[in-house]
């Protein structure tokens, strides 16, 4: 039986995945969700975020980049006037230092470290190559979740083109290292060339990218070569950790074509992997009202009838005879049929969501941005109960 | 003082850029769409894209080799391994070609593993084109915001990287055309709300940082109408006060509560992006040409959209 909002599910799992396509919201639901946790529970939670918008990120003071976490103090919750019943804690992923991280953990010793942060390809191609971003993100969080130190770790998702990949990304890492393409980059280079001739690929590329660059490459993956079983072990524990019973997806879209198909792709991508999925959130939708049929019918009048309505409306409304009343009429009229005609669009869009999840929260389109802890406990307390 | 955007469909090569979902799709099938229309011989690229450039020009999917979509305009879809098959067709004459196919996993493999080799073959491919005057103008567009810097710079990062090899040989000349202001430009497409802004802002001091490429125009999408002038919005707030619905209820009914509302809504949406296009334009300061483009109130998004926009921005040109 599904609850009516996000409360039972913050108060049951560890770990909320906040999912969708890009520009759609996901960062703002997830420290919505997080501050409203930290508000309402009485626990320790943490919002690991991406791509904050700056003023999000310096209303929750996180302003420097950085792996560090950060508690966002109470005093900030009570000029929201709440009195939190938990704790707020706030950590951005740094790619960069993510990555760094990563080599001082699983290089095997200080020579092979750093040699491989001092490698030119190294920032190169970490910043590249099968979608490192999602990978440290997802890295990022089994190393906070298995630390224990908080009670619900809300995450945020990378805007990848594809909302999956990050969901690849652990699984992509490992097969990256047993590749037999990196194998056999890494066999000595004097033993590649006796059957070099026969081997038209790499005759080709040997022309066009020149041995030396080869060369490079195979070297930096020959230091990283080292590395492989504490990555694929990693890479393990966290689809593990994904899959399992303590974590669950909120999948974040707007009502727009792009997005919802997405997301639908997206909804049905999770079920087949038995993952937890808690709650679609549908963001910054149109209000019902527009809907009414009752409306446009008014609203055509409006429009058509603007210059005859605005004589009978004139004394009665007090407006001047030099004032542009019939103008205002049919404005008001075409303003209310454009708005409609995208509300439709996305109530259309709305019931194509074939495969919903139980539960499915809808967040308006609230004006202006949302970059003050009081914007993202109003939007967190509409999805919460 | 920078250019104006008038020579936007003057120059031969443009990159239509800007953060994911703003409409770069939209706006390149649109810029493709108008130039063909006044005459112009021209392509429009989908590179790393998500295949609905098709949908914008109302046909069925693309491929490598590009099809004439309309009278003059012709589109296509960028295929790395098909561009790099292409390459060594004219450049090299290599008889085992036709093999390379089994091998795209590991192409796919050294092309994720070394900076800059697909953004090349990507770039290069275009830059022929252009090169070989195929067409009057090329339309491209591009990656989001994020990677569309490591494209364009990409001919001098493999400058940088690769010492010897054709493919060294060969980016000396794309540079020269990348860097002719009179050539080629860059589009970056934004919205008037808050993080669109920043990235096109940030994106432009990257792109003055590390390329030496133009930025042509900054194209602001999906503009919402300002419904009222001064002295009619003055007249709408007599409307929506409670005297003034009393007595538009008398004679429309009680309806008429959701049509003000709905106006009430669009005056406020629109309001909440003035800033942002406020300091947008401060944060070009007059250095790039801003094109605006309406929000649509369409039904659906295909190519009667992209003949709308395409209209709109010939508007912008002055055409
Ligand atoms: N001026 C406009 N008015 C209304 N809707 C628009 C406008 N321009 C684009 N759209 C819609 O916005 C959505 C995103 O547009 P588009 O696909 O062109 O963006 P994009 O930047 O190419 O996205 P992506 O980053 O996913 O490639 C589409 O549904 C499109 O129809
Ligand atoms: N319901 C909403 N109403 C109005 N603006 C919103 C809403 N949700 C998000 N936004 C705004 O949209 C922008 C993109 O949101 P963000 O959470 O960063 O998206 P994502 O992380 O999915 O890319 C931000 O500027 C944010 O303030
Ligand atoms: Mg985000
Ligand atoms: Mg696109």
């Amino acid at each position: 039986m599904a609850t009516s909002g996000l409360e039972q599910l913050c108060s049951a799992k560890e770990v909320v995945v906040s999912t969708g396509s890009g520009g759609v919201g996901k960062t703002t639901v997830a420290a919505s969700v997080a501050a409203t946790a930290a508000a309402q529970l009485d626990a320790k939670v943490l919002v690991l975020t991406v791509d904050p918008a700056k003023r999000l990120a310096s209303a929750l003071g996180v302003q420097e980049f950085g792996n560090v976490e950060t508690q966002v103090e109470r005093a900030a919750f009570e000029q929201a006037g709440v009195d939190p019943a938990g704790e707020l804690w706030v950590a951005m992923l740094d790619t960069k230092q993510s990555w760094d991280d990563l080599v001082r953990q699983h290089a095997p010793d200080a020579a092979t470290r750093d040699a491989i942060l001092a490698n030119p390809l190294y920032q190169n191609i970490t910043g590249r190559f099968v979608q490192s971003h999602d990978y440290v993100a997802m890295e990022r969080l089994y190393e906070i979740h298995a630390s224990g130190r908080y009670d619900l770790v809300v995450v945020d998702t990378p805007p990848t083109r594809n909302a999956v990949d990050f969901l690849d990304a652990p699984d992509r890492m490992a097969d990256f290292f047993s590749s037999p393409l990196l194998r056999w980059l890494i066999t000595p280079y004097r033993s590649r060339l006796v059957n070099l001739a026969s081997k038209p690929f790499y005759t080709v590329a040997d022309r066009i990218l020149g041995t030396q660059f080869l060369e490079d490459i195979a070297e930096f993956f020959i230091l990283f070569q080292t590395m492989y079983d504490g990555f694929v072990e990693r890479a393990r524990a966290v689809t593990t950790l994904l899959g399992g019973p303590q974590t669950t997806f909120l999948v974040v879209s707007t009502l727009e074509v792009a997005p919802a198909r997405e997301a639908e792709f997206f909804l049905d991508l999770l079920a087949g992997r038995r993952y937890h999925v808690g709650a679609l959130v549908l963001n910054r939708v149109l209000p019902e009202f527009l809907l009414d049929r009752s409306a446009t019918a008014v609203a055509r009048r409006l429009t058509h009838d603007a210059a005859d309505l605005s004589e009978v409306f004139r004394s009665p409304l007090g407006v001047g005879d030099d004032e542009p009343l019939e103008s205002v009429l049919g404005q008001v009229g075409q303003s209310y049929l454009d708005y409609q005609v995208v509300a439709r669009r996305e109530a259309e869009q709305r019931a194509e969501l074939s495969s919903t999840p139980d539960l499915c929260l809808t967040v308006p389109a609230l004006e202006g941005d949302i970059h003050s802890l009081g914007g993202l406990l109003d939007l967190g307390g509409r999805l919460w109960t | 003082m920078g250019r104006s955007a008038l020579g936007l469909l003057e120059r031969r090569l443009l990159f239509v850029t800007g953060k994911g979902g703003v409409g770069k799709t939209s706006v390149a099938a649109s810029i493709g769409w108008l130039a063909a229309t006044r005459g112009q011989r021209t392509l429009v690229c989908e590179v790393d894209a998500k295949g609905n450039l098709a949908d914008f020009l109302g046909v069925g999917p693309l491929q490598f080799d590009p099809v004439e979509v309309r009278p003059n305009l012709f589109a296509m879809a960028m295929d790395t391994e098909a561009s790099l098959r292409e390459y060594l067709r004219l450049n090299l004459r290599v008889p085992l070609v036709a093999r390379l196919g089994p091998v795209a996993r590991t192409f796919d493999f050294v092309a994720n593993a070394a900076p800059g080799v697909k953004e090349i073959l990507t770039v290069g491919k275009l830059a022929y084109e252009v090169r070989e005057r195929n067409y009057d103008l090329v339309v491209v567009d591009a990656p989001a915001t994020g990677h569309v810097v490591g494209q364009l710079a990409s001919p001098v990062a493999i400058n940088d990287l690769v010492k010897v090899g054709l493919v060294r040989s060969q980016t000396d000349w794309m540079i020269e055309l990348l860097t002719d202001a009179d050539v080629t430009g860059v589009v970056v497409v934004t919205i008037p709300e808050e993080m669109p802004t920043t990235e096109t802002l940030e994106l432009i001091e990257r792109l003055q940082a590390e390329t030496d490429i133009d930025v042509a125009s900054v194209v602001v999408n999906r503009v919402l109408p300002e419904i009222f002038s001064r002295p009619e919005a003055a007249v709408f707030e007599q409307l929506r006060s409670s005297a003034g619905i009393d007595v538009l209820r008398g004679e429309l009914g009680p309806a008429v509560d959701e049509v003000v509302a709905g106006a009430d809504l669009a005056v406020r949406l629109r309001r909440s992006r003035v800033a942002h296009l406020t300091r947008l334009r401060e944060g070009l300061g007059g250095d790039v040409p801003l094109l605006y483009l309406p929000f649509l109130f369409h039904r659906a998004h295909g190519v009667r959209a992209t003949s709308v926009l395409a209209d709109a921005i010939g508007d912008e040109l002055g055409y």
